[in-house]
């Protein structure tokens, strides 16, 4: 237990101290929100959809998530780099330990940077529908930042070096996000469309925060729940294979 | 203690270990003295549960790395040649974290942390991110760190790397303390000729992957009609300089220093 504490606690604080890059990592999100948001609102707005910022308000919020979960995961690689990650290969505590206090710090970080996203997307205009529905937007951000935490945390073990890490923002990460109907509803889609969308586990989770904020939802809550507690143990078990094959 | 029996480590066309065979008894100070390249490292970090062998058996007191992990990690500590340190966390932390890892009860842990970081001086700077410390100073967080818990078999990878003599007188003290009252066994591996003499009960010469010989210091000298231990080294390994294999770790460690500076 103190294992899983102590490497929760280091994740946590070089996130609290690195606090340009909070900032900068706000920026995209808010970009997104923004630009898009006023772009593409009056569109939108035109075809019946109502307010395209309250719309992609959960999606910003869930893109925050996914990317700081994801990228806290693949930072394995840096503590390779930088040979830390060594000390806690070779110490006599279960290796599933150290990687579930690593995950559980990389997701505790993504709900952070998701509550920070989601206070300037109020500050940029977007309203929840009431605050009763807070827990179960936490419930859905923690589930999504565990499930992507975890997915990083089985790439970050599998890569040897940084060079596979534009692949997977290229072919993963990014597509992940478009895929998940942050930006877009999932309704009315080419067949093709439909099944990626299905198959992309951000989908849940976007639509769950969907319905726990604005009170809007496509898939089911049920079902967003259900899916996301399945493909986070899934990946949890996946990371944890990758994490105590590592070798140096 | 240790049981090294035809160990291989190939990685691709290069036999970084090549069929070593050597036995460190309970309380001994063992030696690897090899140039660059020899296989040293890759010894350690197959003892050491980092890499797997290729072929070959070992034994850390009784326990195979190979399928009994998780114990054979509990038999020792390690002090590694490359860094190790986490440059966002304070000396402090680092320091701490070892602690809770090697379940270092709570409060000798705080005793100890003060006791290592006086000795190695760097208690004045123990709340400082270590990214802000010098080469040396890093050198001697990591050795401080190696000494906060007691292991039955310590590994010095390297050691005295970018120490100062100071450091390095301190840190061979503590090594012998270590070893006369507690018994632990020592595995070490060293550039430094004079260190291995002076610590080391017995030393091993290792080149290219395999052990060239082995005995006591005077054994080695005697074995080859060498004045010293550095002409015996040399006799036995030749006088070509030798290029470390470099992966696409190492390389990327490189690109690193070199956007640091």
């Amino acid at each position: 237990m103190s294992t899983i504490y102590i490497l929760w606690l280091r994740e946590v604080k070089r996130y609290l101290r690195s606090r340009p890059q909070i900032i900068a990592s706000l920026a995209q999100p808010l970009l997104y929100l923004l630009v898009l948001g006023f772009g593409l609102g009056p569109v939108f707005q035109s075809s019946g959809q109502g307010s395209y910022i309250q719309f992609i308000g959960p999606g910003v919020i869930g893109m925050g998530i996914l990317f700081t979960s994801i990228f806290s995961g693949i930072g394995l690689l840096w503590d390779r780099q930088f040979g830390f990650l060594k000390e806690t290969l070779v110490a006599p505590v279960p290796r599933l330990q150290i990687m579930a206090g690593r995950t559980l710090g990389g997701a505790t970080i993504a709900m952070i940077q998701g509550t920070l996203v989601l206070i300037v997307c109020m500050v940029a205009g977007f309203r929840p529908q009431s605050f009763g529905a807070i827990p179960m937007a936490l419930m859905f951000m923690a589930l999504t930042a565990i499930v992507f935490a975890a997915l990083g945390t089985a790439i970050g073990s599998s890569l040897k070096d940084m060079q596979g890490f534009q692949l997977i923002m290229n072919f993963m990460v990014m597509p992940i996000f478009f895929l998940s109907g942050a930006l877009f509803p999932l309704t009315n889609l080419p067949t093709a469309l439909t099944v990626a969308t299905r198959l992309d586990p951000m989908a849940y989770g976007v639509d769950g925060l969907r319905a726990a904020f604005i009170g809007l939802s496509q898939i089911g809550v049920a079902t967003d729940a259900i899916v996301l507690a399945i493909v986070a143990t899934l990946f949890l078990i996946l990371g944890a294979r990758a994490f105590s094959r590592i070798q140096v | 203690m240790i049981h090294v029996e035809n160990l291989v480590k190939t990685f691709g066309e290069v036999k970084a270990v090549d069929g070593v065979t050597f036995d460190v008894a309970k309380g001994e100070i063992f030696a690897f003295l090899g140039p660059n390249g020899a296989g040293k490292t890759t010894t350690i970090q197959m003892l050491t549960t980092l890499q797997r062998p290729t072929s070959g058996s070992m034994k850390l007191d009784g326990l195979d790395p190979v399928t009994q992990q998780l114990q054979a990690r509990s038999t020792f500590g390690i002090v590694f040649q490359d860094p190790s340190l986490d440059g966002e966390l304070t000396a402090y932390e680092n320091m701490e974290l070892h602690g809770v890892l090697y379940h270092v009860p709570r409060k000798v842990r705080g005793e100890r942390i003060e006791l290592l970081l006086k000795l190695f001086e760097l208690w004045d700077r123990k709340d400082s991110y270590v990214k802000t410390f010098s080469g040396g100073m890093k050198r001697r967080l990591e050795i401080a760190r190696g000494f906060l818990h007691t292991p039955k078999i310590l590994f010095l990878d390297e050691p005295t790397l970018g120490l100062d003599p100071q450091s390095r007188n301190q840190l061979w003290t503590h090594v012998k303390h270590l070893n006369e009252t507690e018994g632990v066994t020592v595995f070490l591996t060293t550039h430094y000729m004079d260190e291995a003499e002076r610590v080391a009960h017995r030393i091993a010469i290792i080149d290219h992957g395999k052990i060239v010989s082995v005995g006591t210091a005077q054994e080695l000298k005697e074995r080859t009609g060498a004045d010293s231990l550095e002409n015996a080294f040399l006799k036995l390994t030749g006088s070509t300089i030798r290029d470390e294999r470099a992966d696409s770790a190492d390389q990327m460690r490189q690109m690193v220093r070199m956007w640091r500076r």
